[in-house]
């Protein structure tokens, strides 16, 4: 396969599958606004998510439906980090923080990059994102920084999350080789740096749990990654074709 | 043959969905004409990647080039991406009038300043979530008449 095609593919899956989790919280979050606030940044995600999947389906002949509904799991490219199920809200601001301050560095690189496409996408993206950032660092020094209950769920979501952070940086010989492509390896200390400071004023403990796992961006993913892909793909499957 | 200038000004009238007191013109959300062969595209960018409102802005500007007898199409471009610094002025007077708070300067600020209340206009305020009905919209409150409303957030 191509390498554009892949490595579009590993930022498009990103961001369509951390959408699904995050839609899963319309309804359920603690109070109405952050339902609307996880509503909207769900939409964000899902939006990037489109243009990414667009632009890889363009290289390689599908559609952005063909490659979100008509993929099995091992096709799908994504961080681990981005399929683990919702857990409680302490959780779901942790992974936002550490996914928005990645994707953050991520596409203020990449909106230089000599792909036009990916740099239009990225100049669009980083802008949304930093709202992202703004909104997961609020509610982390909130959270971690409120009552002995709220601080021990903040701990919680960030060390649980931690062993699936170092995926999003890893580096291969594809990243190395396409000359359009942010190495993400580049940005680890960058997110060290925020991700720490914000948790260090959150008057939460520093993780530090050293194993990591790895796997998404070859297609091995949690045992969670089938049922997620089982309510996001279902009604495509069920009924091919459908359009309303 | 018509003119450029009259396809930019029939489609510019094409209305936001989310917010109809504002054109795709005022918004800055078209972007402009060109011409391929006997072709006429015309080009509208996002306000935020996910806008849903999109699909239905690109179908009523097919729907105004045919009233026109213009053979054309739409083209959404994402790249310079959008910013609020190009909603026009009468389109930010329109929003007031409609009872949304315009933005400002753009990026989110973090020394915040005040937004004033577009319905009694206190600059006594209160933001309660950075996230409002739609994508471009945050949600506010106004200390002084105690009205909650929308502010076009700045991008």
């Amino acid at each position: 396969m191509n390498d554009l095609f892949v490595y579009t593919l590993r930022l498009g899956d990103d961001a369509l599958i951390s959408a699904q989790r995050t839609a899963e919280w319309i309804a359920a979050a603690p109070q109405l606004e952050e339902d609307v606030a996880l509503g909207n940044i769900g939409l964000d995600q899902l939006g990037q998510a489109r243009s990414l999947l667009q632009y890889a389906g363009s290289l390689d002949g599908r559609t952005e439906d063909d490659l979100a509904y008509f993929r099995d799991e091992r096709e799908f490219l994504n961080a681990q980090l981005c399929e683990l199920p919702n857990g409680d809200f302490g959780f779901a601001m942790a992974r936002l923080l550490y996914f928005a301050t990645y994707q953050h560095l991520l596409y203020d690189e990449l909106r230089s990059s000599a792909d036009e496409t990916l740099a239009g996408v990225a100049g669009k993206a980083v802008k949304e994102v930093a709202y992202h950032v703004d909104h997961a660092m609020q509610w982390v020094l909130r959270l971690g920084d409120g009552t002995e209950e709220s601080h021990r769920r903040m701990q919680a979501g960030l060390d649980a999350l931690w062993p699936y952070t170092a995926e999003l940086f890893e580096s291969d010989p594809l990243v190395q080789r396409l000359p359009v492509a942010v190495d993400p390896s580049t940005l680890h200390d960058a997110w060290l740096e925020r991700v720490l400071a914000v948790i260090d004023e959150s008057t939460c403990e520093r993780p530090s749990s050293s194993y990591q796992h790895t796997g998404g961006r070859l297609g091995r993913h949690t045992e969670h990654m089938g049922y997620l892909l089982a309510e996001l793909q279902h009604v495509a499957r069920s009924h091919p074709g459908a359009t309303w | 043959m018509v003119t450029d200038a009259a396809i930019l000004e029939a489609v510019g009238e094409v209305p936001d969905p989310e917010v109809p007191v504002l054109t795709i013109a005022d918004l800055g959300v078209l972007r402009g004409v060109r011409h391929e062969g006997d072709e006429v595209v015309v080009t509208i960018t996002p306000t935020y990647s996910g806008c849903p409102a999109m699909d239905l802005i690109r179908h009523e500007v097919e729907l105004t080039l045919q009233s026109l007898n213009v053979d054309g199409r739409v083209e959404t471009v994402l790249s310079p991406a959008w910013t609020t610094d190009w909603m026009s002025e009468s389109g930010k007077a329109k929003l007031v009038d409609y009872g949304i708070a315009p933005p400002s300067a753009s990026g989110p600020v973090m020394l915040r300043l005040s937004i004033r209340c577009p319905l009694c206009g206190s600059p006594d305020t209160t933001e309660l979530s950075h996230f409002g009905s739609t994508s471009c919209k945050s949600l506010w409150r106004c200390n002084t008449c105690r009205e909650p409303f929308d502010h076009f957030k700045s991008l």
